[in-house]
């Protein structure tokens, strides 16, 4: 099959499905690649480096759409691109089926594959294609960077010889694949990062990341995150007043405040009010990276820059990923690889558009002349359920501790006494009916089962095969029994006694040497 | 007392015998250890000769000498993974012996009736009969309880080790297979001992006795047949331990002390490494006897997700960029033989001055202390290898931990799913480092056919492949 990839044809987007190192790796699945002349240039790649990764390039984008089969590129199409879109063909890009709806309807009509990059399913296994993440992870990072250039002064705290440079406090609303970038970023530039997020199990990641999470003070059950496959959901108006009222708090005292929270198919949730704005102190940044879904900020204007009027800068850029064009193209060209990989199971250059396969079925919008969004539920769960965890361990007091620990010494205490107790009355009860001499033998037997038992629990762990060893080869003591025997007695006698003398023997050496040679072997570094 | 001089290096060696088990709490210590029991054994062995054994002595020499060499032979050939075979062999010949002695006590107690009923002298006797010839009615009767026991233990552990071993060593089904009837067919055999042990208390001849070693053998062999392979450190210990009784029951009969104070020195330390095993597996010691994984309880928790594969090359770059590593070996690290290579792999990361250490589960193995001894073999220096209790809250720091062929002792579902057979048991939390990597043959799971949840967590990569192929792949790759 043909992989082609056209340039974009949307205003400002720098981002290409194709790299010279993705068109390598398809060309091992047997596909051929096909690309527009310079379509890669704006995220550095040149026509030289693709043609020299065996990629042929066409003139135009018209040769381009008639000579591939499958069409692999970053925006949906707009409606030039719409026209081009043939029967059979397959196209791979984002394609929101909701937004474009017209559109997934018209490719459905011509008979064309469409699989929209956003509607990959979230599980393990399709992480490895899941353009939003690398996505969001570079809108993540490029947000920082974004507020940094914007902010004047460092992130780090300093105390240099011109004095004392106080760090920057960032707050991270939402700590998904964007926010968690963000914080990564932001804590490695040494700014004070703080990170909030509706769903609590994600404290730890946050935390993991070098941020403090932000508690709220709230007693409620929190709606499981795994339930709507690892996205945020609607909190209540209680909860969401409890945010807002620590946000409050918070405001006056940030410097940077980076928004992410978005819910699926939602208007963005205002978490960010004007008052907070106005709490804010002057040369303060907000980079709302909802602004596409009308922003966690309502001042927020969708991809400009403003400077509202006690001088806080709002930044609602929403090209983040563009903005770095190579790595974006870089890590979404393996996406549509990965994807490709998948599609080609046989590695043979054909494309099998499985549609029981979970993954592809759910990215699958139009397929055989059908609209086939949206995809049935998928057959296993995003992430396991979240186990409710167990109560955090009670402190002990002090006095509670003294009293577990009489309990637990009178509790040994009893337990050898009633021991000690039951022992000596056996011994007692045997020494009743047996004859002294047995009771010389058995008081030896005892006592040597008491010294037995303390000195055998202090023997390592590691030299327990070594003392199985030895206890075989002093077990083979019973040599005496049969010594003492085979000079007594009849033929039988003798022979059976020899007999036992024999193995006693291969038991004794056997055991000692190999012992021996075990321990010898361990050593020291 | 005649033997006085016998009496005491009876004493000496005794003493002798328990600094050899107590020199055992430490590595250095155990090497003068064991010169202690030798020294021990040799003491007693010589005092024998020339007192009340005296007779034969050159024949008794012959033997020693004879089966010494045998010894020797085994003991310096046998491969390091063969030692749990080589345990369980050795406690068949003593048991063995256990039985003969038994046997030879009760021929020898007809004969002194006999010979004192025809009036006969009892100086012309030897050293045993004579010995005999001087008890009461009761202390005849006694001895007879007492051989009868040491013939009941011996001939158990006789037929008990000469299964363990064929199970060891791969000649008999390692499976749990029990004949129809069950346990009930070990009910009656004991139940037949003990009809046998009235009957022979009150008659004294020697059917009796022949039918209850019949049993007590098929009572070995049942036993041990119906136990899986996984549960064989609890079975080679407990055989250690009956060897000690058997003993210990031997000595009683031949009023030897020495021979009771050894014995009951094995039979405890035995009894207790059959203890520490069932505590690690948390189960308790008539479950592993009575044999097999008791049923699940209920539902067990379905395991999602999927087992990813992984290459050499991504082994070898995780273990290039991590700090600290922890090795966690099974059983079947020893099937592949590949304690060698996982000793060049550490010795290669530890020189690039990486905290490598290994983890060792009581139970890992088929013998208590098994991956010890692998390892030590293979040159691991010993102060890295940890026990569980000492590592297990280090996972947390790890960035790699690598499971080398074992399973069930490193399986998440013992602690998270209350369902699950093991549950309860203790386990390495290997899952708690950063990253996993598994070298296991295929995808199938373990000896308890328990789906281990391990596999299939994030941070766990499945390296496919025999662990001794897979390492020596690995090898070249770590710079």
């Amino acid at each position: 099959m043909k992989i082609g990839t056209p340039k974009e044809v949307f205003e400002g987007e720098r981002r290409v499905a194709m790299t010279p190192d993705s068109a390598l790796q398809l060309q091992k699945l047997g596909h051929e690649c096909v690309i527009e002349v310079g379509a890669g240039m704006a995220s550095g790649f040149d026509d030289a480096a693709y043609a020299a990764a065996g990629v042929e390039v066409v003139k135009t984008a018209a040769a381009l759409w008639k000579a591939a089969d499958v069409v692999a590129k970053v925006r949906a199409p707009d409606d030039a691109e719409m026209k081009k879109l043939r029967e059979g063909q397959t196209l791979i890009s984002f394609f929101s089926p909701v937004a474009d709806e017209a559109k997934m309807q018209a490719a459905a009509k011509k008979g064309a594959t469409v699989v929209a990059m956003e509607m990959i399913p979230r599980i393990s296994r399709a992480q490895k294609m899941d353009a939003l993440s690398s996505m969001a992870n570079i809108a993540g990072y490029r947000a920082v960077i974004e507020a940094g250039n914007n902010f004047g002064r460092f992130f780090t705290g300093q105390i240099t010889a011109a004095g004392k440079v106080p760090p920057a406090k960032v707050l991270v609303i939402g700590a998904g694949v964007a926010g968690l970038a963000a914080i990564g970023t932001s804590t490695s530039l040494g700014a004070i990062t703080l990170a909030f997020d509706v769903r609590p199990e994600v404290a730890e990641q946050v935390e993991s990341m070098g941020a403090q999470f932000v508690y709220l003070d709230f007693e409620e059950e929190q709606q499981d995150g795994a339930v709507t496959g690892g996205y945020a959901s609607v909190s209540s108006p209680e909860f969401r007043e409890a945010q807002l009222a620590k946000f409050r708090e918070l405001a006056p005292q940030v410097d940077i405040v980076i928004c992410t929270a978005l819910i699926p198919n939602r208007e963005a949730p205002e978490l960010w009010t004007a008052d907070m704005v106005a709490a804010m102190k002057s040369g303060s940044v907000i980079v709302d990276l909802a602004a596409e879904k009308g922003g966690n900020c309502k001042q927020t204007v969708m991809d400009e820059k403003i400077v509202t009027e006690n001088g806080v800068t709002i930044i609602g850029y929403t090209d983040f990923p563009s903005r770095m064009g190579t790595q974006a193209s870089t890590l979404y060209s393996t996406n549509i690889r990965h994807l490709l990989t998948d599609l080609t199971p046989a590695k043979d250059g054909v494309i099998n558009h499985n549609m029981e396969d979970d993954v592809i079925r759910g990215a699958t919008i139009a397929h055989a002349s059908e609209v086939t969004f949206p995809p049935p539920p998928p057959k296993i769960n995003a992430i396991a359920q979240q186990k409710n965890k167990p109560a955090a361990p009670k402190v002990l007091t002090p006095e509670e501790k003294r009293a577990a620990e009489t309990a637990a010494f009178k509790a040994q205490t009893k337990n050898q006494v009633i021991l000690l107790g039951v022992g000596g009355a056996l011994l007692l009860s045997v020494g009743l009916v047996a004859p002294a001499s047995f009771m010389q033998h058995f008081i030896v037997f005892v006592l040597s089962i008491f010294i037995g038992f303390q000195v055998i629990w202090g023997v390592a762990h590691s030299l327990h095969t070594p003392l199985m060893a030895i206890t075989n080869a002093i077990s083979s003591i019973i040599i005496l029994g049969a010594l003492m025997q085979i000079g007594s007695g009849s033929a039988l006698v003798v022979i059976l006694a020899a007999l036992s003398v024999f193995m006693c023997g291969i038991n004794i050496f056997g055991g000692f040497l190999v012992t021996r040679r075990m321990l010898a072997m361990f050593q020291k570094s | 007392m005649e033997f006085g001089f016998t009496t005491a290096v009876y004493v000496v060696a005794a003493i002798l015998f328990i600094l050899s088990l107590g020199g055992l709490s430490g590595q250095e210590s155990a090497k003068r250890a064991v010169w202690y029991g030798i020294v021990g054994m040799a003491l007693a062995v010589a005092a024998t000769l020339i007192g009340p054994g005296a007779g034969y002595w050159p024949l008794s020499i012959l033997l020693i000498a004879g089966g010494g060499a045998i010894g020797y032979q085994l003991a310096t050939r046998v491969q390091m993974t063969q030692m749990p075979e080589l345990v369980a062999a050795m406690h068949s010949l003593v048991g063995l012996a256990a039985v003969f002695v038994g046997l030879i006590a009760h021929f020898e107690i007809g004969r002194v009736a006999d010979f004192m009923a025809d009036g006969g002298d009892i100086a012309t006797l030897g050293t045993f009969a004579a010995l005999i010839a001087k008890k009461t009615v009761v202390e005849i009767n006694i001895l007879r309880v007492e051989l009868f026991l040491g013939v009941f233990i011996g001939a158990v552990t006789f037929t008990g080790s000469v299964i363990a071993y064929g199970k060891l060593a791969g000649r008999v089904s390692s499976a749990a297979e029990k004949l129809p009837g069950g346990h009930m067919l070990n009910a009656s055999a004991a139940g037949i001992s003990l009809l046998t042990l009235v009957w022979y208390f009150n008659t004294g001849s020697f059917l009796p006795l022949f039918i209850m070693t019949l049993a007590a053998l098929f009572i070995g062999y049942h036993l041990i047949m119906g136990i899986g392979g996984a549960d064989m450190p609890v079975v080679v210990s407990m055989l250690n331990s009956y060897s000690g009784w058997a003993a210990a029951a031997i000595g009683f009969s031949l009023g030897n002390d020495l021979l009771i104070v050894v014995g009951a020195l094995v039979g405890s330390s035995g009894a207790i490494l059959s203890y520490i095993m069932c505590k690690a597996m948390n189960r308790s010691f008539v479950s592993v006897i009575l044999g097999g994984f008791g049923g699940p309880q209920g539902e067990q928790m379905a395991v999602e997700g999927e087992q990813i594969a992984i290459e050499a090359e991504g082994v070898a770059a995780a273990l290039n960029e991590a700090d600290s590593v922890i090795i966690i070996p099974g059983y079947g690290m020893a099937v592949a033989q590949a304690q060698t290579a996982v000793s060049e792999l550490v010795k290669k990361l530890r020189a690039q001055g990486k905290n490598v250490r290994f983890a060792i589960h009581p139970v890992a193995g088929r013998l208590p202390g098994h991956m010890n001894v692998l390892l030590a073999e293979a040159k691991v220096p010993y102060d890295i290898v940890m026990e569980m209790d000492e590592i297990n809250d280090d996972f947390p720091t790890t960035d790699v931990a690598i499971v080398i062929g074992s399973n069930d002792i490193v399986n998440p579902a013992a602690q998270d799913d209350p369902n699950s057979p093991i549950a309860g048991m203790p386990v390495l939390e290997c899952w708690k480092a950063k990253q996993v990597f598994v070298s296991k043959r295929g995808q199938g799971t373990g000896y308890s056919g328990i789906e281990n949840p391990l596999f299939f967590k994030e941070n766990t990569r499945m390296f496919y492949g025999d662990a001794k192929a897979s390492l020596d792949k690995l090898l070249p790759m770590i710079d």
